[in-house]
């Protein structure tokens, strides 16, 4: 088994939801981290917020956040593990945000 | 592997918890600040939606609070600091802007803002469908499409109905308080009304869905509760109004077959009303009793309770039905009242006379063209009296008028039944 990160971008952070579409949706979420956990796959996560700085150049300039529109948004992060990375996209496909425009980066933690 | 259930949130805590927010932060940024108290309670539920995912707090409503507080008090520092004082003034500012903010967030406090909110939404100046559309997006946290669902109709309607609303409450500077004294008693009147009409739009509209149309009964329920709960609110009027929703929400899993079809009173099965509710109606009703008045919710909340003390249909007192309808008729005389109150002559062996009460209606024949209702009514009473004619005359044109399907069911076996009656 090795890690994978999935990276959540856009999604529930970006849409304009009424409090009980947000509630149906955290639920989801919980169902779903729930699932991951009791396969013993999950790993780690934390959610990042949503200001930041954007650090560039020879001479280094500093801009504040975001980097980007908030669809393009990274909400957060998930390490799990799977024995490749189809397993891996197949598990991300059940990240609650899909069916609402969010993308799911995945990608392999490189060892060597 | 034994693996813990996920989380579980309580059901609509979302929109209980953007109600109370919502309350507290335009009581601390001003009725004119509505917009800015709706923003602030977005962010706080987009920062839940994220991290929550990771970690769900052990007290998640606290923590949308909480979170709502230091937002408010970092707009108001924001505001008052913008210019910076000396440290020593600027510090002592800070813990005063923390305290006097922080004081609104009591249980009781929020209570209050509460009330405030409600009787702003309610406010009499308010065109009656803008008061509804504005207590279910402010009070209740529904958002548009749910509110427009709920009231059958869509977001464009509803949106514009919000706007007017709030241009209204902007311009005309609505105070946000409790009223006392006789101002008091009057604005209640207009919350009373409203809560009456979001329930009866719940357990009558058979044109929305059931779920919304439960969760509408759920809410003014909630709010009559919230009502009771204040010391400005508990009136006895409150309690009958309480009472009235309860024993009605008893029986609202009874009222449909499987099939969507009505089921009439007498024929329900009365051992699936719900019992809690009515137990909680029995309740409310003896609060309400305390206190010389007697409101129109205290005789309504009384004959619902004269159902619920009925074992079976039959068994209804109907002597004392009647009674009640003649006191309500002298609070109330309005064409569905003394609508009801035929169908009670009707049962206790007065026809005729029920059908002659409906017929000497102001503009009956409007009513009757108009609404499906009263010809509903009078096809039943003259199918009990064997008047196959004018019954299938009534049913007929009720038929015609309901866009309930389930009604049209209805009424399409009770003229079955004439036409085997008659052949």
């Amino acid at each position: 088994m090795k890690d994978f990160m999935m990276i959540f971008i856009g999604g529930s952070s970006s849409i304009h939801f009424t409090p009980e579409q947000m509630q149906a949706n955290m639920q989801q979420w919980f169902n779903w981290m729930n699932e991951l956990k009791a396969k013993g796959i999950y790993v780690y996560g934390e959610p990042l917020t949503p200001n930041g700085k954007t650090v560039k150049g020879k001479e280094p300039v500093v801009t504040d956040g975001p980097f980007a529109e908030s669809k393009e948004l990274v909400g957060g992060f998930i390490i799990v593990k799977a024995a490749d990375i189809d397993e891996a996209a197949e598990l991300a496909k059940g990240c609650p945000d899909l069916p609402i425009g969010g993308t799911v980066e995945v990608r392999e933690v490189m060892k060597y | 592997m034994q693996t813990a259930p996920a989380q579980q949130l309580v059901d609509h805590l979302f929109r209980h918890e953007a109600g109370k927010m919502i309350a507290v932060l335009t009581r601390i940024f001003g009725m004119h600040n509505l917009e800015m108290a709706e923003d602030v309670v977005q962010e706080a539920f987009l920062k839940a939606m994220q991290v929550w995912k990771f970690d769900v707090p052990a007290n998640p409503a606290a923590w949308l609070m909480q979170t709502a507080r230091n937002k408010a008090i970092d707009i108001v520092r924001r505001q008052q600091y913008h210019r910076q004082y000396s440290n020593e003034v600027a510090q002592q500012l800070l813990t005063e802007t923390e305290n006097t903010i922080g004081q609104f967030f009591s249980d009781n406090e929020i209570n209050d803002s509460q009330l405030r909110m409600i009787f702003a939404c309610c406010h009499p100046q308010l065109k009656l469908e803008d008061r509804i559309a504005l207590t279910l997006k402010t009070v209740s946290g529904f958002g548009v499409p749910e509110i427009a669902r709920a009231l059958v109709t869509n977001d464009a309607v509803i949106q514009k109905r919000l706007y007017r609303a709030k241009q209204f409450i902007k311009e005309a500077d609505v105070r946000f308080e409790i009223p006392a004294g006789l101002e008091l008693m009057q604005r209640l009147d207009t919350v009373y009304t409203i809560l009456y009409l979001l329930f009866n739009e719940g357990y009558n509209s058979l044109k929305a869905d059931e779920l919304i149309r439960k969760d509408l009964c759920g809410e003014a329920i909630r709010l009559a509760y919230i009502l009771s709960q204040n010391k400005s609110g508990k009136q006895p009027a409150t309690f009958a109004l309480l009472a009235l929703m309860c024993l009605q929400a008893s029986r609202f899993d009874s009222r449909l077959d499987e099939d969507n079809s009505i089921i009439l009173l007498q024929n329900q099965d009365r051992s699936k009303w719900n019992h809690d509710l009515v137990q909680m109606g029995y309740y409310y009703l003896n609060q309400s009793a305390q206190g010389g008045d007697m409101s129109v919710y205290h005789i309504e909340s009384a004959i619902a309770a004269e159902h619920c003390l009925a074992t079976s249909f039959e068994n209804t007192n109907w002597r004392r039905m009647l009674q009640l309808y003649d006191m309500l008729l002298e609070l109330k005389a309005t064409p569905v009242v003394t609508l009801n109150r035929a169908v009670i002559l009707a049962q206790s062996g007065n026809p005729q006379q029920a059908i002659n009460s409906i017929q000497a209606l102001d503009k009956i024949d409007t009513l009757l063209q108009s609404q499906y209702i009263y010809s509903a009514v009078l096809g039943d009473i003259y199918l009990t009296i064997q008047d196959y004619e004018q019954a299938k005359k009534y049913l007929l044109l009720s038929r015609q008028l309901t866009t309930s399907e389930a009604e049209k069911k209805l009424l399409n076996e009770k003229l079955k039944t004439i036409t085997i009656a008659i052949t």
